[in-house]
C-alpha cells in the first residue's frame, strides 16, 4: 500500500508541478467566462446592429395583410410575377413572397423567392402567418365578427412542479435541469478523455524511457497501474477544485463590477451547478428568477453524485487507457485500440443528445443511465430532470462493478504488455495476454 | 554457502519454453557470471529471481527462505532494457526509487547524495535526466540499483553504454561492492568482463541450463591439452603422443605451432621431444578463453562436455 501512494505521490507530483498544469490552471477560468462573455457581448451586438431586411411581397389574392416587423419590412409590389421577378432578382433585398389569387379552401401557389436558400424555420414562420390570416378569414365568412374573433385568441402558460412524495411541490424549470444536465454529462465527457488520454500518454513515456522494468522489480504491476490511474485523477480534481473557486471568485467579482449585488454563497453555488460566466444573464431581475430556481436545485447531492460518476467513470476508462498505452509502443500505434474505447463514450453523449433531452424518463435513457459504460455521463444528463433513487443506487453499484471488471481486465493485460517492446500487437495477442498467467 | 539456490525453475510461455528444469546455487559474496546466447532464457530467470514473474515450477530459496516481497529491499536490478524518467530531476528520481526499495525519504536522500558525490555526478544533482549524456544517466541508473545496499545485485549488460573510463569506474565499484559482502549476479555477452570479474559461471543455452562452476574449474575442465610452440631452425612434425595442428611464420625467422598433446601427460615430456627437433623460443599450454567456452558449447562443437 505504501508503494501504491509513492507512485500516486510522483505522478501527482510530475504532473502539478509542469508548466503547462500551472498554466491551464490559471488560464481555464479566465478563458471559460470570457469567452461566454464575449459571445453574449457579440450576439447582442448582432442583434443591435441588425439590419432590417425588406421582403417585396406581390399579393393577387388582395385578402392578407404583412405588418412590418423588427426585423422585416414588407414592401407590396405589383405584379405580374415575371417583372417582380426581375425587379427583386437585380435588388439586394432579401426575399419575394408570391401569393396568388387563392382559393381559400385550398389555397395553393405561395412562392417564396430568396438569393439564398432559407431556414426551415423562416419558411415555417410565414406558413404560420399566412395559416392565421386564412383562418381569420374563413372565421368571418361564417359570420364571426372582430370582436368575437380577438375573443378566440388565448394564450397559455404552464407553470411546471416537482411533487415529492411528501407532498412538497417545488417549482421546476426544464431550463435549468436541461442546463444542468448538459453541462454536467459535457463536463464528464470531456475529463473521461482528456484524464484518460493522459493515463494512456504516461504510460506510453514509462514504457519507451524503459523505466518500467526496474519499476516492476519494486511494484507489482497492477499496484503500479492503480498509483498511474489515481494518481492522474488526483490531478483533474485538484484541478477541477482550483477551477471552481478562480471562477466563483472571478465572476463573484465580475457581477460586483456590473454593480450587481449577490450573496457570494449563492453565486458560489450557482456557479458550481452551472459551471457558466455569470454574463451570460443580463440583468438583476433575471439573476433572481435563476437564483430562486437553483437554490431548488439539490446542489450537495448533485456534486456528490458529480464526483461519484466522475470518479467511477474515469476508473473505469482510465484502466483500459492504462491497459491500451501498455499494448503499444507509441501514441500512433494506439489508434487501432482506440475505437472500442471511444465508441462507449460517443454513444453516451449522443444518446445524451438524442434521447435524454427530448425524454429523460424514457426506456433509452434508463438503460443508457444503468449501464456502466454509458452511465457517468448520461446519469448525470438526467440527474437535473430528478432520477428515482433506486435507479442511482443500481447505476451507482452497476459502475463499481464495472470499474472493478475493467481494472482487473486491463490489469491482466499491463502486467505483460509493459514489458513487451516491438511486439506486433493486435486483440488476439491481447487476449492471449489476458488468459496467459503470470 | 549460497544466497540464493534456484531449484528446478520451468516456465513456458504459450509456445514457447523459457527455461526447462534450471537449478543453480548463487555462493555468497561472489560475482557469478550468468551467460548466454540471446534468447535463451537469462532474462526469464532474471525475471523470476525478481518477481516480476512466476515460474511454472520450482522454488528459490534466498539466504534459506523463499523467495517472497520482502526479499525485494534486499535485491538491486539493473535490467539490459533501462531507462528513467526523463522529466525528472536526477536527485528526485534518485530519492523515488531509493524509496521503492523501502528505504525512507530521509535515507534515501543522504545516500543518493552521498553516492553521487562518490562518483562526480553531485553538480548534475537538479538537472533533469533528458539533459543529460547517456553515460551519466547510466551512473544514475547504478546507482539506484545499489543505494540501498541490497545482498543481491542483479546486472544485465552493465557496461554498455559507458565509455572505458568509466566502465572502469563503474568496474572498481562492482569488485568494492562484493568485498563489502554483496552477491552480484552478472549478466553480459562481453567475454572478456567475464574473465575479469566473475568468480563462478553458468551458462543458459535454449532454456537449459549446460555449464556451472567456479572459472577456475570450468578452464581445468575445457583444458584440452594443446600447446602453442614458438621456435626456429627447422618444423615440428607430429610424433607420438602428440600431433602437429598448425603452423604459421610470425617473422624474425620464427615460426608458431599449435600441438595437441594431451591433457594429462606431462608437458615435460612433449618438451623433451620437441627440442630434439628444433630451438625452442616459447612454450606455452592454451588456457581455452570464456569466449572460446561459450562459443564452442552454444554451437555444440563439445557435445559430450556439456554433460559437466
Amino acid at each position: 500500500m505504501n508503494k501504491i501512494f509513492l507512485v500516486i505521490q510522483r505522478e501527482f507530483m510530475s504532473r502539478v508541478k509542469k508548466k503547462s498544469f500551472l498554466l491551464a490552471t490559471i488560464l481555464v477560468p479566465l478563458l471559460f467566462p470570457a469567452i461566454i462573455g464575449g459571445m453574449v457581448y457579440l450576439a447582442i451586438e448582432n442583434e443591435k446592429n441588425k439590419e432590417v431586411e425588406v421582403i417585396h411581397v406581390l399579393d393577387e389574392s388582395g385578402i392578407l395583410t404583412f405588418e412590418d416587423t423588427e426585423s422585416y419590412d414588407y414592401q407590396m409590389v405589383d405584379g405580374p410575377l415575371d417583372s417582380a421577378k426581375a425587379r427583386f432578382s437585380t435588388s439586394s433585398d432579401f426575399a419575394l413572397i408570391y401569393i396568388p389569387k387563392l382559393d381559400i379552401d385550398d389555397p395553393e401557389g405561395i412562392k417564396f423567392y430568396a438569393h439564398t436558400s432559407p431556414g426551415i424555420n423562416l419558411i415555417g414562420g410565414f406558413e404560420g402567418k399566412i395559416e392565421r390570416q386564412i383562418r381569420d378569414v374563413k372565421l368571418t365568412r361564417s359570420g364571426l365578427n372582430e370582436e368575437q374573433l380577438e375573443s378566440l385568441k388565448t394564450y397559455v402558460s404552464i407553470e411546471s412542479f416537482n411533487l415529492s412524495e411528501t407532498g412538497d411541490e417545488k417549482k421546476s424549470d426544464s431550463g435549468v435541469t436541461f442546463g444542468i444536465g448538459y453541462v454536467m454529462g459535457f463536463m464528464i465527457y470531456i475529463f473521461l478523455f482528456a484524464y484518460g488520454a493522459q493515463v494512456m500518454q504516461g504510460v506510453i513515456e514509462e514504457k519507451n524511457s524503459k523505466i518500467v522494468e526496474v519499476i516492476v522489480s519494486t511494484v507489482r504491476p497492477f499496484h503500479m497501474m492503480i498509483g498511474k490511474v489515481i494518481g492522474v485523477a488526483s490531478v483533474g480534481i485538484a484541478q477541477v477544485v482550483i477551477w471552481m473557486v478562480l471562477i466563483s471568485v472571478i465572476s463573484f467579482a465580475g457581477m460586483a463590477a456590473f454593480g450587481l449585488s449577490m450573496d457570494p454563497a449563492e453565486t458560489a453555488q450557482m456557479m458550481q451547478s452551472t459551471n457558466e460566466g455569470a454574463s451570460a444573464i443580463q440583468s438583476n431581475e433575471e439573476i433572481q428568477k435563476a437564483l430562486t430556481l437553483v437554490n431548488d436545485i439539490p446542489i450537495t447531492k448533485i456534486v456528490s453524485l458529480f464526483v461519484f460518476f466522475f470518479l467511477g467513470g474515469y476508473l473505469l476508462y482510465g484502466a483500459l487507457f492504462a491497459a491500451v498505452g501498455s499494448a503499444v509502443d507509441t501514441p500512433a500505434d494506439a489508434q487501432q485500440f482506440m475505437m472500442p474505447i471511444m465508441m462507449p463514450i460517443l454513444v453516451a453523449l449522443m444518446g445524451l443528445m438524442m434521447f435524454v433531452f427530448p425524454d429523460p424518463h424514457g426506456t433509452v435513457s434508463f438503460w443508457l443511465s444503468i449501464i456502466p459504460f454509458t452511465s457517468p455521463i448520461v446519469m448525470m444528463g438526467r440527474i437535473g430532470f430528478g432520477v428515482p433513487a433506486w435507479e442511482i443506487a443500481l447505476s451507482m453499484a452497476l459502475l463499481i462493478v464495472g470499474f472493478i471488471f475493467t481494472l482487473w481486465l486491463a490489469g491482466r493485460i499491463y502486467r505483460i504488455g509493459i514489458l513487451m517492446h516491438g511486439a506486433k500487437v493486435n486483440y488476439k495477442v491481447l487476449a492471449k495476454w489476458l488468459m496467459q498467467k503470470n | 554457502m549460497s544466497l540464493l539456490k534456484v531449484e528446478n525453475i520451468s516456465k513456458s510461455y504459450s509456445e514457447h519454453q523459457a527455461l526447462t528444469d534450471v537449478s543453480m546455487e548463487i555462493p555468497e559474496k561472489t560475482i557469478f557470471g550468468l551467460l548466454g546466447p540471446n534468447g535463451a532464457g537469462k532474462t526469464t530467470l532474471i525475471r523470476i529471481i525478481n518477481q516480476i514473474i512466476e515460474s511454472d515450477q520450482g522454488s528459490i530459496l534466498f539466504d534459506g527462505t523463499p523467495l517472497n516481497a520482502d526479499h525485494i529491499r534486499n535485491i538491486g536490478y539493473l535490467p539490459e532494457e533501462r531507462g528513467l524518467y526523463k522529466k525528472m530531476k536526477v536527485g528526485e528520481q534518485l530519492i523515488y526509487l531509493g524509496q521503492l526499495r523501502g528505504l525512507s525519504m530521509k535515507e534515501s536522500s543522504k545516500r543518493a547524495k552521498a553516492w553521487c558525490q562518490k562518483l562526480e555526478i553531485i553538480d548534475w544533482w537538479s538537472k533533469k535526466i533528458e539533459d543529460l549524456s547517456k553515460g551519466m544517466a547510466q551512473k544514475i541508473q547504478f546507482i539506484s540499483t545499489v543505494m540501498h545496499e541490497p545482498k543481491l545485485i542483479i546486472l544485465d549488460e552493465p557496461f554498455s553504454g559507458f565509455d572505458p573510463v568509466n566502465a572502469n569506474l563503474i568496474k572498481d565499484e562492482i569488485l568494492d561492492l562484493r568485498d563489502k559482502g554483496a552477491t552480484i549476479i552478472f549478466s553480459t555477452h562481453r567475454m572478456e568482463s567475464v574473465e575479469q570479474l566473475c568468480d563462478h559461471v553458468a551458462m543458459i543455452n535454449k532454456s537449459q541450463k549446460i555449464l556451472d562452476g567456479s572459472k577456475v574449474d570450468i578452464k581445468e575442465q575445457f583444458r584440452d591439452g594443446s600447446y602453442f610452440v614458438e621456435y626456429k631452425g627447422g618444423e615440428v612434425k607430429s610424433g607420438s603422443g602428440y600431433e602437429l595442428i598448425s603452423t604459421e611464420d610470425i617473422g624474425r625467422g620464427l615460426k608458431k605451432s599449435l600441438i595437441q598433446y594431451s591433457a594429462e601427460g606431462n608437458p615435460n615430456d612433449l618438451l623433451k621431444q620437441l627440442i630434439g627437433q628444433v630451438e625452442i623460443h616459447s612454450f606455452v599450454e592454451r588456457i581455452p578463453s570464456m569466449n572460446d567456452i561459450f562459443i564452442s558449447l552454444v554451437k555444440g562443437e563439445n557435445p559430450e562436455l556439456t554433460e559437466a
